[in-house]
């Protein structure tokens, strides 16, 4: 026998944690997003301190500014989940309070984006 | 593990724990680029609380507004402001490490205090922006 793994997991190219480097990409990849998007959000919450909604609801109403909005949000709330969990399974080794902490982190997730998404959804309709 | 019973005068020995090691660049730069990250965390909640209120018409925008502006406010924005610029920069520098770049000993504490450098020109330069009356430019 030349190997221990199954031919499945041969072509797959998983070792026992099941996920591979998936993970690790995935929070390469939203952070290099990131650096674009937060560096746009920066310069749209500076440029909107100091004026009034309907400056920021004329800002948001350009189709491009809401959709770099929702980008931000919605990887902002990905790449925050992937980095919670990192330092989740560092620190935190009871397994019920891990699986606790996942559960929440997850849930968060799926909230925040949900939450800034509807929220943009409610101003583009009322534009 | 930790609770083998240990014959007295056979001690095991210990890995060297966080408490003994001399505090360097490249890791109080680590420690803050997590701790940064888990504000950021928090901070997410300022963003959707932001575009919730905005939806919410003028008298919700409004009611973000006076909380935001409280001196508690502010110091919660620049924290804000100051964790979202280092954890960019330093996200940067991870980037670059990624690819094989500034693993150099000297290169990476240089690195490393330029970013806490720069995060907080950036992060008081900010609010100096604001405060000096240059911002809302979007108007």
């Amino acid at each position: 026998m030349s190997s221990l793994q199954t031919p499945l997991h041969q072509v797959q190219g998983l070792g026992a944690a099941h996920s591979g480097t998936g993970h690790f990409w995935r929070q390469r990849i939203t952070a290099l997003a990131l650096v674009p998007l937060g560096l746009w959000f920066a310069f749209a919450v500076l440029g909107l301190i100091d004026t009034n909604e309907v400056a920021i609801l004329s800002f948001l109403s350009h189709w491009w500014n809401a959709l770099l909005m929702a980008a931000f949000a919605t990887i902002m709330f990905y790449h925050m989940s992937l980095g919670l969990q990192v330092v989740t399974d560092d620190y935190v080794h009871g397994a019920g309070m891990r699986i606790f902490l996942l559960l929440l982190i997850r849930f968060a997730w799926i909230a925040g984006t949900s939450t800034c998404l509807f929220a943009l959804i409610r101003i583009a309709a009322s534009t | 593990m930790a609770d083998t019973p240990q014959k007295p005068g056979h001690e095991r020995p210990l890995s060297p724990h966080l408490s003994i090691y001399r505090w360097q660049v490249t890791m109080l730069a680590s420690i803050t680029h997590r701790a940064t990250g888990v504000a950021l965390a928090f901070g997410t909640l300022v963003l959707a609380w932001w575009l919730v209120s905005i939806s919410n018409g003028p008298e919700g925008y409004e009611r973000f507004m006076s909380v935001a502006t409280t001196p508690l406010g502010v110091l919660v924005l620049f924290g804000f402001a100051w964790s979202l610029a280092f954890h960019l920069l330093n996200g940067i520098r991870h980037l670059a490490w990624d690819l094989g770049y500034g693993f150099n000993k000297v290169t990476a504490t240089q690195t490393g205090s330029l970013v806490y450098v720069l995060s907080l020109v950036l992060a008081i330069g900010a609010f100096a922006f604001v405060w000096t009356g240059h911002a809302g430019y979007l108007q």
